[in-house]
């Protein structure tokens, strides 16, 4: 049977998943990147064929999210597109009449516009990461919450505090000091889920028209809190997918069932890879004034891919696969 | 008495020629890396904008190189910019740098300042070989602007990856070396027949972004994280609002004469902008303006963080391009210096300009019944192009 394989190598996760011919999860994998995006893939491959049944061949691969060139490389994608694009295709294919995608990762949040199944217009947030998974992971530790409890609590509230949203910094500094006035820990994650919904729209959403139905996707979304302090500020229901946490795999997946469907045979290295070593070398040449830092992929000892050049002189050496 | 100046892409080239054929020794800064632009915030005020800063840079690495005498522009507002020399200066004496400023003040000011300076630079020369000068350095700006526009449209057909920024750095270096004006145009002509050279894809409906903001961050691709080079090589064909010839001939020669050739970019803005705002902040409007009515796909705004002129164009730009229909992406430049940030927006930009473009040539009208088949016609290849 024909399957697809869809990658998100991102700052914080790397997701892995798996789409048949008509459009059905074989296999859904959501690793912690823990700063080591190589093992996270090697990783994930081992995980995903474990899971997978014995009669599938991988027919096309699609990588996205920032380590999307690496991934590529890796295991031979057959298309490699940037995360904005990839959010766009899944939250079209899941939800075919959606207009608004909201996706909130753990080192960026961006907006999707769509209409009729098309991308129209994105932001993302540019000089500020406040509101991002990051931000909420350090102030439930702070809490002393599990993540995971954090929305259900926030749900709890009756009486939410107000926590100054503007800037992450100061949220932290506003929210220690509603702590240190004896307010209940459900009314200051309610609060903070609201400050950062606040945030949101201000700095990422600013300026644009939020239609329903409205997607609300990322790892974030896992959080109901963040998703009722949604709804009540833009008073319209928000629906979180299935796959919210996987959206950006999914896209790479459908990216590569469309690229792949007449090609006749994929660039998959195939799922040996993740006993493969790989080795990456950084050094900066010196040819000219740019003093450019490039990187070098090997793969089992042999060169895969060199970039990070601006003239071309180390890259062009080695055509890259994924063109 | 050794000159420097700030660098601005190419200015260093005309800048360069006419000092020398002046008589004056020039020092140009080392070209604008990282650590320029960390010697520069390190004592520029936080909230000053991005230009300042590298200048800032620029002068200290000059400095370094044995430069005594800093020739800067002036200018006469909104724009912060007019303020750059004082501050600039105000700056270097509280490090207790040594560096003689000549500020060159544009005449809508003071005649008198103008000519002050001009006088410095010149003392050493007869009129004729001042004319001269004027004309060689003239010549070499305009020959880098033609080369300029003439290569964009060649760079996002490449066959191979970085031909065109070869044949570029070459064709910039000729005409640098060239030293009177026939020299230039031989230059340009050899310039010319290194980009016809260049291999190129089959015949290919490139995309088409114009590149409109603030003249600094538009020309500078040290600053602008090599915009113009990063779409050209995902193959999208950059048009750019800005070019520095143009400048020079409608802000010093023109507007010194009472003259205006921008009237038309006046009467597009109007009905957003009736108002000088400082900078390129009503060009922005107006050239969106235009490329939407002449077909152009999309276009990018670039501005450094703070800029005041293109922080009014930023908040009008969504209602121009709702009324022309023409998706407009902003980019606020600071000290970033991941170009992997910008190349991801810049990608996903370009996907929706080509997915919008598939839908128009299937269904010729803009409100179609079918959309699943126009959504299939993904062909942008983006940065995995190569």
């Amino acid at each position: 049977m024909r399957a697809y394989l869809g990658i998100d190598l991102g700052s914080v996760s790397t997701n892995f998943i798996v789409l048949s011919q008509n459009g059905e999860v074989l296999a859904n994998i959501y690793l912690r990147t823990q700063g080591n995006p190589i093992q996270a893939v090697k990783k994930g491959l081992l995980r995903t064929k474990s899971e997978l049944p014995s009669n599938i061949t991988i027919s096309g691969v699609g990588t996205t999210g920032s380590g999307r060139q690496l991934a590529g490389i890796m295991v031979g994608a057959d298309i490699v597109k940037n995360e904005i694009t990839a959010h766009g295709i899944a939250a079209a294919n899941e939800v075919p009449g959606v207009r608004t995608v909201l996706e909130i990762g753990g080192q960026d949040s961006k907006i999707i516009i769509l209409r009729d199944g098309m991308v129209i217009d994105f932001a993302m947030n540019t000089v500020c990461a406040a509101g991002t998974g990051s931000f909420l992971d350090r102030q439930a530790e702070r809490l002393g919450l599990p993540i995971e409890q954090f929305g259900q609590l926030a749900m709890r509230s009756q009486n939410p505090v107000r926590i100054a949203g503007r800037c992450a910094v100061f949220a932290e500094s506003d929210m220690i000091h509603k702590q240190q006035l004896g307010h209940s820990m459900e009314d200051i994650a309610r609060g903070l889920c609201q400050a950062l919904v606040r945030n949101y729209l201000n700095n990422v959403a600013k300026g644009k028209d939020i239609f329903p139905p409205v997607l609300f996707q990322g790892g974030v979304a896992a959080n109901v809190g963040m998703k009722q302090a949604f709804e009540e500020a833009l008073q319209m229901e928000v629906w979180v997918p299935t796959q919210h946490a996987v959206m950006g795999a999914l896209g790479a997946a459908v990216l590569a069932r469309r690229k792949t469907t007449d090609s006749a045979k994929s660039n998959f290295r195939g799922f040996k890879v993740s006993d493969w070593n790989f080795d990456v070398k950084g050094k900066q040449c010196h040819g000219c004034s740019n003093c450019c830092e490039v990187v070098e992929i090997q793969g089992e000892g042999q060169t895969l891919a060199r970039w990070g050049d601006r003239c071309g002189r180390w890259s062009e050496q080695i055509p890259m696969q994924t063109a | 008495m050794k000159v420097t100046f700030p660098h601005m892409g190419y200015l260093y080239v005309p800048v360069r020629s006419l000092l020398n054929s002046l008589g004056v020794e020039v020092i140009v800064p080392p070209a604008i890396s990282q650590e320029t632009i960390t010697l520069g915030t390190r004592y520029a005020p936080e909230f000053a904008c991005l230009p300042l800063k590298v200048n800032i840079g620029n002068f200290l690495e000059a400095k370094e190189l044995g430069a005594d005498t800093i020739l800067m522009a002036g200018g006469v507002g909104p724009c912060r910019f007019g303020y750059y020399s004082q501050v600039q200066r105000e700056i270097l004496s509280d490090l207790g740098i040594d560096l003689d400023m000549i500020i060159l003040e544009p005449p809508q000011g003071q005649w008198r300042l103008l000519l002050r300076g001009l006088k410095r630079l010149t003392a050493k020369a007869s009129p004729l070989a001042v004319y001269r000068a004027g004309a060689l350095a003239w010549a070499k700006l305009k020959a880098l602007d033609f080369m300029a526009k003439e290569m964009h449209p060649i760079q996002a057909r490449e066959a191979v990856r970085g031909r065109t920024m070869r044949a570029w750095k070459e064709m910039v270096e000729r005409i640098d070396d060239a030293d009177n004006t026939k020299a230039v145009q031989e230059a340009t002509q050899q310039g010319l027949a290194l980009l016809r050279k260049i291999p190129l894809q089959t015949a290919k409906d490139t995309l088409k972004v114009g590149l409109v903001g603030e003249i600094y961050t538009i020309l500078e691709p040290a600053v602008n994280l090599d915009i113009e080079r990063s779409l050209g090589e995902m193959g999208v064909e950059v048009i750019r609002s800005v070019y520095l010839s143009d400048w020079v001939v409608t802000n010093l020669v023109l507007h010194t004469l009472h003259l205006r050739d921008d009237t038309e970019h006046y009467r597009l803005a109007a009905p957003y902008l009736n108002h000088f705002v400082g900078g390129h902040g009503l060009e922005s409007i107006s050239s969106t303006i235009e490329y939407a009515r002449a077909g152009i796909d999309g276009v990018v705004h670039v501005a450094p963080l703070t800029c005041m002129p293109e922080i009014v164009a930023k908040s009008i730009l969504p209602q121009v391009s709702m009324d022309e229909d023409i998706p407009v992406l902003t980019l606020m430049l600071d000290e970033h210096s991941a170009e992997a940030g910008i190349k991801t927006r810049l990608e996903a930009f370009c996907e929706l300009l080509q997915a919008r473009r598939n839908r128009q040539q299937t269904c010729h009208k803009r409100n179609c019944d079918v959309p699943a088949q126009c959504r299939e016609g993904f062909t942008f290849e983006g940065i995995s192009r190569n």
